[in-house]
């Protein structure tokens, strides 16, 4: 279990997180999601040893992970920033990590065959497409046959057909009993995948939840669509205090404030027809930004509010 | 491709707890690191062939000019000096590989996976420095073997050559590969405390070559007073066979300050290493 606890790192004034908090369970994918610059790679680096949090501590199984003697048997982790020499071929690249750990080379043809990258295995790193570079990344992370596995944006930058590879992988390797810590600023990408969800935005935790109640929770209050030839004495039915029935278009109403439920029982006790009675499921992406959306880092132009689009390359 | 999560992970898993993170386990990890990189491999053949080769490309202009030369400086040759002269040139390329070895892995971000690997870090630090001194010692050994014999059998034409067994002879030898040894070391501890190969070079060359100069434009009393305890001063010592013992310290003394500085250089890396970010 990794665990995090009160985490705070700054960089001389710039706090890149604050006060973070939360534990990731073991056994599944934990989805860890926030905009571009919220903290994520940094909470990471600070869970990996790398970054020394300015006060808290990060733990893998109990300990800090600069006290792990076999750290690659424990926690495999791929950084979302390439970190290996480009020099190097794939093959010797796996060869000296595993070597720290006196692990075989035959583990280390298993992790190449395991990614896919056997044709290439031999070539310098540094001429590998962002494709091959974040499979290497994976292969250098399952080395050690850890029970954990912390990705950094597995998906950042891969074509289709590699989203759906890393897709399976992590599914895969979750069904093993792993523990999958995996980090996105795509919403809809952590929501095929992850179970839970660790939500961050300015370095602050905004939501630890799982991913169908984080779907319920945005999406409480959204408005629902009913479509009747009676709309206008639909419209007087449904009036009340905390109701808002706006005309979208001729016989379309969107209702806020009332169930789809309510609004069909309202029409029965009514006696009126209805053709469609839709409820607005908040996607979620839009969830996502209403949650995130006063702690983005970097807006793209104009503020990001709830249905604009999400901001990915805004730096 | 769906299969492949679940395909080959499994089966391996007499590997878990196979082995820790051991010294001599980072020791194999920087030796097979060391070797797969083209640009050391090159560095390294050009480090060898600059201290195999300088000394009997000397040797032989030398003995063109053999008439030319002053009767003093035909008295006063010293055919083992020039004999291990090849690390005039083998230090540049020994010392820029040494903060390269350690840079390379900063400006790659190789550095965040030898420290996800090796979370106490300071393996990794002695590792590459033994490794890269290691290999150093004995390729410069041997280069210098070569050259000192090259240089003795050209020079033989006009009967100034020296034997191995010569007084102090096999002490250059050996001297000259333990010269560079220490000089490997003290870059790579300039590489790590700096970062960045730029600011490596700049001190490695600034440190060893650029203060000899300023220290000469001082005034001369200043200048006799410290210029034997600048770095380069005090390593050669130990590589030459005869040098100015008015700029120099004694042979030992100058190589233990030498060592000195590399020690402190080695010193300041590893608190840099295990306070900095990474």
């Amino acid at each position: 279990m990794i665990a995090v606890e009160r985490v705070t790192k700054r960089y001389g004034d710039k706090v890149a997180v604050e006060d973070l908090t939360f534990t990731v369970k073991p056994g599944i994918v934990t989805g860890f999601l926030g905009p571009n610059g919220a903290g994520k790679s940094t909470t990471m680096r600070v869970m990996l040893g790398l970054d020394n949090p300015t006060s808290g501590r990060a733990t893998v199984n109990g300990r800090p992970y600069r006290e792990l003697r076999a750290p690659l048997h424990e926690i495999g982790a791929m950084l979302e920033a390439r970190a290996i020499h480009t020099g190097r071929s794939a093959y010797h690249h796996l060869v000296a990590m595993a070597q720290t750990h006196g692990i075989g080379r035959r583990r280390v043809r298993e992790v190449i065959d395991l990614v896919g990258l056997g044709e290439v295995a031999r070539k310098r790193a540094g001429g590998f497409s962002l494709g091959m570079g974040q499979r290497l990344g994976i292969a250098a992370a399952l080395l050690g046959d850890p029970a954990t596995l912390i990705l950094d944006e597995p998906a950042n930058g891969l074509d289709p057909e590699g989203i759906r590879w890393i897709r399976n992988l992590l599914k895969g390797l979750a069904a093993e009993g792993r523990t999958v810590f995996v980090s996105s600023h795509l919403m809809a990408e952590m929501a095929q995948t992850a179970e839970h969800l660790i939500v961050i935005g300015r370095g602050r935790l905004i939501a630890d939840t799982s991913v169908a109640d984080f779907v319920a929770q945005a999406s409480h209050g959204a408005a629902v669509l009913v479509r009747s030839p009676q709309a206008s004495e639909l419209r007087d039915e449904l009036a009340g205090p905390d109701v808002i029935v706006t005309a979208r278009e001729h016989g379309l109403l969107e209702v806020l404030g009332l169930t789809s439920a309510q609004v069909g029982e309202a029409a029965a006790r009514a006696g009126l027809v209805l053709h469609e009675l839709v409820p607005q499921q908040a996607s979620l992406e839009e969830a996502f930004m209403q949650m995130t959306g006063g702690a983005v880092e970097y807006h793209a132009g104009t503020p990001a509010g709830p249905g604009a689009e999400p901001v990915k390359e805004a730096v | 491709m769906s299969a492949i999560a679940s395909g080959a992970a499994r089966p391996s898993l007499p590997t878990r707890g196979a082995g820790r993170v051991t010294q001599w386990n980072v020791v194999r990890s920087e030796w097979t690191k060391l070797w797969t990189l083209r640009s050391t491999r090159w560095s390294l053949l050009v480090a060898f062939v600059a201290m195999a080769g300088l000394g009997p490309l000397v040797a032989a202009v030398q003995m063109g000019h053999w008439a030319n030369m002053d009767p003093h400086e035909r008295l006063t040759y010293d055919a083992i000096n020039t004999g291990v002269g090849g690390y005039h040139l083998a230090q540049l390329a020994i010392g820029v590989l040494g903060v390269l070895v350690i840079t390379g892995e900063y400006s790659t971000g190789m550095i965040r996976s030898s420290l996800m690997a090796v979370p106490r870090r300071l393996p990794v630090l002695w590792a590459k420095l033994a490794v890269f001194g290691f290999v150093t010692f004995v390729l410069m050994l041997i280069a210098a073997l070569i050259s000192f014999f090259a240089v003795q059998s050209i020079v033989s034409q006009h009967h100034v050559q020296h034997s191995l067994g010569d007084p102090g002879a096999l002490r250059a030898v050996i001297g000259v590969a333990l010269f560079l040894t220490v000089l490997s070391v003290l870059c790579g501890g300039l590489g790590a405390m700096l970062r960045n190969t730029a600011g490596g070079i700049a001190a490695f060359v600034g440190l060893l070559f650029v203060l000899p100069g300023i220290s000469a434009i001082l005034p001369s009393s200043v200048n006799d007073a410290v210029s034997r305890y600048l770095p380069l001063n005090a390593g050669v010592t130990v590589a030459s066979h005869s040098f100015d013992s008015a700029h120099h310290l004694s042979t030992w003394g100058g190589f233990a300050l030498f060592c000195g500085y590399a020690a402190a250089a080695a010193v300041g890396a590893a608190l840099v290493l295990r306070r900095r970010d990474a």
